[in-house]
């Protein structure tokens, strides 16, 4: 049997949701630690490791908070498991301290956040008002995560093991940026079987397992003696220079022949699409960038193309900076946004771009 | 003839940064001690506070881990969950365990985890200037309590060893002190049963070590032992608690 | 072809779980389709819907403004989207619990009194998918059924015979 048809034939279909997705797929990528604490709207996917986690060979604990699940996940990294935790909005603030703590003791570790509204205790509905806690240093100090945001569940499902092997590949943190309309919503996804590093194979020779055989390691992010802790970030900085430039993944369409450009992400890049299509149906020279890396966030994508743009998002304007420094004056950016429970829908994003068409 | 005084393998050759008189040097010796006796060096992983401690790790030779403020037994149980075979201890003072870190340290125990944590507790907050620690006595002047701990506006100095003893999940709990050395000795044989009831896989041990702080209790360290013999065992009883 | 579906009532009465089963008869088929959620605070007694797409092709918005076809459980649901409905959009109503009156285009079935004859009040949504499947083409009853033999649980085998029934009084009415 050839490898292309085993693939296939190992392949199965499943009707799940995103939440679940994101479980499913960390428990395949090797996630041996998952701590979490309820929070809605991805309740789902705790609840999913809870059921799974212990049976396929992981820890499971609900936490008695945010702060401190983050900081078991510290922990479990540290002593060189896949480990993630996951939340929604207000709970990803709580656990901010840890993520820089994380991200300064260089350890890998995804963090999920199904967004929902805020700011403070907002609302359950679907939002996308953390892109800046997630793409700038949502805790204290220089540094970054990397941001994947998945638009579809079967995104959610190849993202999460891609967040596992990026975030032990560079030794940062990973966060799955979503909202609560992906996170519970069901849509088919193909399963494919990744290949999950065991504890003892993962190559992590920094990683606290007793000093047998070596000298002992530290985990810390502490450098108090002059010139140590600058040294360290500037070696943050190469790394995250090295990602800038390796990592930015985007998705287009119809950008050939276009006039208007739009840019959206997540589940808001779903229904940016719809329009797009329903636009071309009549003709309109519409196309759509859709950023999947949030951070680093894709400048290429936006390089060769001169024209103008619509960025819609479940915020009022945070991707939008982004895009206004990749595009750098260079071409024109109209904005089109809600947040707190209202969504752009199909229809606003149609009429908005047709009153820059014909404006 | 016979060897009867060895530097502790567990503990590096190199002096501290901690103040004379101060009871944290003596307490890691007393660990690296038990460590290097109980022949479990290679397996132990120790995690240090935020505090006067937080550099433990430059002094202790075996895998250590940093942790947060009060986050030290949620690291350590992320680590033993995923480690079980390994030793686990947490080393925290007063502030870490018993403030900022007063849920992560009650859910723990509750959980019954598997580990060994060692509390120092001076009454006060070191690294950061002297201030009011969650153990500081009423009327203990502090930088924050320039009066004297008052207790109808700062409550009372915490007893969370008591507190922690009433949770099924705890095994053992002894309080300790270093004022003299009769009760360094209890010390040692206490933190050697913490370590071996992990070993042997009974499940949460804490020992609440009473330790001097004279820089911060504005007293000579001679005079600071004698102030803990004197007056903190009033308010913190030594002996097995649980 | 896509097909947009509300189905709305209280929760208990299998608002999710009828959407489920039309999304894995769906995944069955071979076609597209998102199922998308909502309750209200209330775990039980309180709002509940969902909105299903069926698509040959990639599926934008899982949320729907305007459906192919709304299912009514409950008299509250009715008035809440009752304006949710394409002009040529069809209704399918729960006339055991809605009142609808004169209302074009809307097709109306006893869908708990049924499930209360078959014994099992929890059928009624069950019986409402039935008259779905009578009226659009689009989902096959063979996939409704195979989906309906994967999801029922394997220990309560005469849970899934009264579901199956209900389905079929359902195409009947």
């Amino acid at each position: 049997m050839d490898s292309e048809k085993r693939q296939k034939e190992s392949r199965v279909k499943l009707l799940i949701t995103g939440n679940e997705a994101i479980a499913e797929s960390a428990i395949q990528a090797g996630c041996r630690f998952y701590a979490g604490y309820p929070i809605t709207p991805q309740n789902e996917l705790t609840a999913y490791m809870a059921h799974h986690m212990q049976d396929r060979g992981g820890v499971f604990i609900q936490a008695e908070a945010e702060t401190a699940a983050i900081n078991m996940v510290y922990g479990a990294s540290a002593a060189g498991a896949r480990a993630m935790t996951s939340s929604s909005s207000p709970g990803i603030s709580l656990k901010q301290e840890g993520i820089s703590y994380l991200a300064g003791a260089e350890l890998p570790s995804v963090i999920v956040n199904i967004m929902r509204g805020g700011p403070g205790l907002g609302n359950i509905a679907p939002a996308q008002s953390d892109y800046f806690q997630a793409t700038r240093s949502g805790g204290h100090g220089d540094y970054h995560c990397l941001v994947l945001a998945p638009s579809t569940v079967q995104e959610c499902y190849d993202l999460t093991a891609l967040a596992f092997e990026l975030s032990d590949k560079y030794r940062v943190p990973a966060i799955i940026l979503g909202d609560g309309m992906l996170g519970q919503m069901m849509e088919p996804i193909v399963v494919t079987k990744f290949r999950a590093p065991s504890l003892k194979q993962s190559n992590k020779p920094w990683a606290l397992t007793g000093c047998k055989d070596r000298k002992a390691n530290v985990v810390k992010s502490f450098y108090l003696k002059e010139g140590d802790l600058e040294k360290f970030n500037l070696k943050l900085q190469s790394k995250y220079q090295k990602i800038q430039r390796e990592e930015e993944r985007w998705e287009e369409l119809f950008l050939n022949d276009v006039k208007i450009v739009l840019v959206a992400y997540g589940s808001m890049a779903r229904i940016a699409k719809g329009a797009v299509k329903a636009l071309r149906e009549k003709g309109k020279k519409v196309g759509l960038i859709r950023p999947i890396s949030l951070w680093p966030f894709p400048k290429k994508a936006f390089a060769k193309i001169r024209k103008q743009y619509l960025v819609i998002e479940m915020s009022y304007g945070q991707m939008l900076e982004d895009v206004q420094l990749a595009v750098n004056g260079q071409a024109g950016i109209e904005f089109l946004g809600r947040s707190g429970g209202g969504v752009p829908s199909e229809a606003e994003i149609i009429a908005k771009v047709n009153k820059i068409y014909h404006g | 003839m016979d060897k009867i005084y060895a530097h502790p393998k567990s503990l590096r050759d190199v002096s501290t940064h901690y103040c004379p008189g101060c009871g944290h040097g003596l307490a890691h010796r007393l660990i690296t001690e038990v460590v290097d006796e109980l022949g479990i060096r290679e397996k132990v992983i120790g995690v240090a506070p935020v505090g006067c401690a937080v550099v433990a790790y430059e002094y202790w030779d075996f895998d250590c881990s940093e942790a947060a403020h009060g986050r030290a037994l949620a690291v350590a149980t992320g680590i033993k969950r995923v480690r079980p075979e390994n030793i686990v201890f947490t080393y925290q003072g007063d502030g870490d365990l018993a403030a900022i870190g007063t849920n992560e340290t009650i859910h723990a125990a509750n959980r019954g985890e598997n580990l060994s944590v060692f509390f120092i507790n001076n009454a006060v907050y070191g690294m950061t200037g002297g201030q009011m620690a969650p153990t500081t006595l009423l009327n203990q002047k502090t930088s924050t309590t320039p009066d004297g701990r008052c207790a109808q506006l700062q409550g009372f100095p915490l007893k969370i060893s008591e507190m922690l003893a009433l949770l099924p999940g705890v095994k053992y709990i002894e309080r300790v002190s270093l004022h003299s050395p009769q009760e360094i000795i209890k010390t040692k044989k206490a933190m050697k049963k913490a370590l071996i009831n992990q070993m042997e896989g009974i499940g949460f041990s804490l020992v609440e070590i009473l330790s001097p702080c004279p820089t911060y209790w504005g007293l000579s360290p001679k005079p600071a032992l004698d102030w803990i013999k004197n007056t903190m065992v009033k308010e913190f009883p030594l002996g097995v608690i649980k | 072809m896509t097909e947009r579906l509300i189905i709305a009532g209280s929760g208990g009465q299998g608002i999710m779980l009828l959407g489920k089963v039309l999304a894995e008869a769906a995944l069955l088929s071979n076609k597209f389709v998102t199922w998308l959620p909502a309750y209200g605070p209330e775990v039980r007694g309180g709002a509940a819907h969902c909105m299903v797409i069926i698509s040959d092709d990639e599926i934008g918005s899982p949320y729907i403004d305007q459906a192919d076809t709304l299912i009514i459980m409950n008299q509250l649901s009715l008035a809440k989207f009752i304006n949710r409905r394409k002009d040529n959009g069809l209704m399918i109503i729960n006339s055991s619990l809605a009142e609808s009156g004169k209302l074009a285009k809307a097709i109306t079935g006893k869908f708990t009194d049924i499930a209360i004859g078959l014994g099992n009040i929890k059928v009624a949504n069950m019986a409402a998918l039935g008259m779905y499947l009578a009226h659009k083409k689009i989902i096959s009853l063979k996939n409704i059924e195979k989906a309906m033999r994967k999801m029922a649980p394997k220990d309560k085998p005469e849970l899934l015979k009264v579901n199956l029934e209900a389905l079929k009084k359902g195409m009947e009415i």
